[in-house]
């Protein structure tokens, strides 16, 4: 059941000029969050901006171990996460959750490998904690534009997960879009189970499902649309999922996702 | 002051008893039961369901919402399971949890709510129709009956001979004169009316240049609108006697208490739920404490009770 906190902002760490990540005082949320669940948030006190905004619970904040909030990586593009951007420690922001259905952890035989582009990193740190808890070696393939634009890098690597780079410039890891490590992976792969997971733009989660169909495999996205609520109430974050009859019809990113089977939507 | 008795909440609209004057708007709360683990639906005065058709309908692409500024646009174009689907799959939930539930339908000819309205009626647990004749993001659907006063008139007596329920048309606000809208509806037999609806709106990229819809107009709803729906209010209760379900920016008691003196006996919210889906309890306790600071011993007291003399005179 999602809860409303009024949560204090812990400490907001700058990672560069346009990133991120801001820590919540939400202990109900981190209690109950699973990894690709989501919260709504609002850092707004007056009419603008108007509505929440969705973000992924990037990591769970823990005293000893007991769990005492949340954390929230953010790019700053618009109005919601310029405030988040500016949010001073002792500010409060409104914050909903946890929502939308998580992923589905894989087989204690399996291995998983997370693949992120961009801010898409976010729902990646819970997701390896759970991993590493149950014993899953996994890898994070991670994309971005240049190398100071790949966070988190050395957290990941505490918690026992391989990582393999790219960037859009070569200034760090492979030359490119990240399908191009991940191509020779499912190769070298061959029959191994793996269980993969996407967050990022669409065109790169359009890329990483058919690069894997190509393999004869699937991919847990998590999508990342406009939303006005984020409960189900407003039909706006549809996503297309096929039809048997080779059509399409619309269904709420919130509450039937965000993680999808990459298989299972339209990709155009 | 203060009272000793408990302030009494609830409202009548025709023969329908409301516990309080705070329904949840159509298209803005889903089927109800998208929130029926994170509330008590028993506790809201009512829900208006997302506009139901015959058939399922797609909606539109997305995009189909913008914020700006104090509101947004919608243009979801009315997806939706169908009033099947609806009875089968979410009328028995709604039941059990004791919702009252409002069914808003769409049509794209009179025949169809007329089609509805008797498919509807046979439901137990439906409590009354709201004709969404006012959707102002798809061109088939009962918007040419809501900008037209014959067209307003023939389907609400159509829909009137077909039902008990008690029938709400729904009226826009993209007409010159909303009032006469209202007398028509209230000729053809309705037992309330309920305004507004969207108004008629759009959005533009600039940069690219290209609408920020897909539908390229959409639906203006939100605080940004409150003003201009209290007048609307205002207007239709001097023309007519039957309740009137005010809504429009609404997102705290004492943005409803406007709608209540103005002349509405219940009000709908909608986009502010979106912002806080437990909105619900705040406008209870904030109404409930209104009323005991005042003295009054009932919403229905307060409906209509706009002082309009002059203050020194
Ligand atoms: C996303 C969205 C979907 C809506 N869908 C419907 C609908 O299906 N039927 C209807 O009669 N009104 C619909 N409306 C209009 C609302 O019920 C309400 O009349 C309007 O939003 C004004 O109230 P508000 O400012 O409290 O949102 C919709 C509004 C929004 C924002």
């Amino acid at each position: 059941m999602p809860v409303d906190v009024e949560a204090r902002v812990i400490r907001n760490t700058r990672l560069s000029p346009d990133y991120n990540v801001i820590a919540l005082a939400a202990p109900e949320i981190a209690a109950v969050t699973r990894p690709g669940q989501f919260v709504m948030v609002r850092p707004a006190r007056g009419l603008d901006p108007l509505l929440r905004r969705p973000f992924s619970v990037f990591e769970i904040l823990r005293d000893e171990d007991r769990p005492i909030g949340i954390t929230i990586l953010s790019k700053r593009i618009g109005p919601t996460t310029r405030l988040l951007f500016e949010a001073a420690e002792g500010d409060t922001i409104s914050c909903l959750g946890p929502l939308g259905q998580p992923f589905a952890l894989p087989e204690p035989d399996a291995e998983a490998w997370m693949i992120a582009g961009g801010v898409g990193l976010a729902p990646f740190a819970t997701l390896a904690e759970s991993l590493a808890a149950r014993g899953i070696r996994s890898t994070l393939f991670y994309g971005a534009r240049r190398a100071d634009e790949l966070f988190y890098l050395s957290w990941f690597e505490q918690r026992g997960v391989r990582l393999v780079l790219s960037t859009e410039d070569g200034s760090a890891g492979a030359h490119g879009r990240i399908t191009v490590p991940l191509a020779a992976a499912f190769q070298a792969a061959d029959g191994a189970r793996v269980a993969c997971y996407a967050c990022g733009p669409e065109p790169m989660l359009a890329a990483v499902s058919q690069l894997a169909a190509g393999f004869g495999r699937d991919v847990q996205v998590s999508v990342e649309r406009v939303m006005g609520c984020g409960m189900g109430g407003c039909y706006s974050c549809v996503v297309p999922m096929k039809t048997p009859d080779g059509g399409h019809h619309y269904v709420r990113s919130c509450i039937s996702g965000p993680v999808f089977a990459g298989s299972s939507l339209v990709w155009d | 002051m203060g009272l000793t008795t408990p302030v009494d909440l609830s409202v009548r609209i025709g023969s329908l008893q409301l516990a309080n004057p705070f329904i949840a708007a159509s298209g803005c709360f889903g089927y109800g039961v998208e929130y029926a683990e994170a509330l008590d639906l028993s506790r809201l005065g009512g829900i208006a369901v997302k506009g139901l058709f015959l058939s399922e309908r797609q909606g539109h692409p997305p995009e189909r919402i913008v914020e700006t500024p104090a509101g947004m646009l919608n243009a979801i174009g009315l997806q939706g399971i169908g009033v099947h689907r609806f009875i089968a799959e979410k009328m028995p939930e709604l039941r059990r949890l004791g919702a009252t539930t409002i069914v808003n339908i769409c049509g794209s000819t009179l025949d169809e709510y007329v089609e509805l309205a008797r498919i509807l009626s046979d439901v137990e647990g439906v409590a009354a129709l709201e004709l969404n004749i006012s959707c102002p993001n798809i061109k088939e659907g009962g918007i040419q009956f809501g900008c037209s006063l014959h067209g307003t008139h023939d389907v609400v007596s159509a829909v009137r001979k077909v039902t008990r329920l008690p029938v709400i048309p729904k009226l826009t606000p993209n007409v010159t004169d909303v009032a006469s809208f209202a007398r028509a509806a209230a000729e053809a037999g309705a037992d309330a009316v309920s305004l507004v609806n969207t108004f008629l709106a759009m959005a533009i990229d600039v940069e690219t240049r290209r609408p920020r819809l897909s539908n390229v107009v959409g639906g203006l709803s939100g605080p940004a609108i409150r003003p201009i729906a209290v007048r609307m209010v205002y207007e239709c209760r001097q023309a007519v006697t039957i309740p009137i379900i005010g809504m429009g920016g609404i997102a705290s008691a004492e943005d409803a208490l406007e709608f209540f003196i103005a002349g509405a006996t219940a009000v709908q919210v909608g986009t502010a739920n979106f912002v806080d889906p437990f909105i619900w309890q705040k406008l209870v306790d904030g109404l409930e404490q209104y009323l005991e600071r005042h003295a009054i011993p009932g919403v229905a007291a307060l409906v209509g009770s706009l002082d309009t003399t002059p203050e020194h005179a």
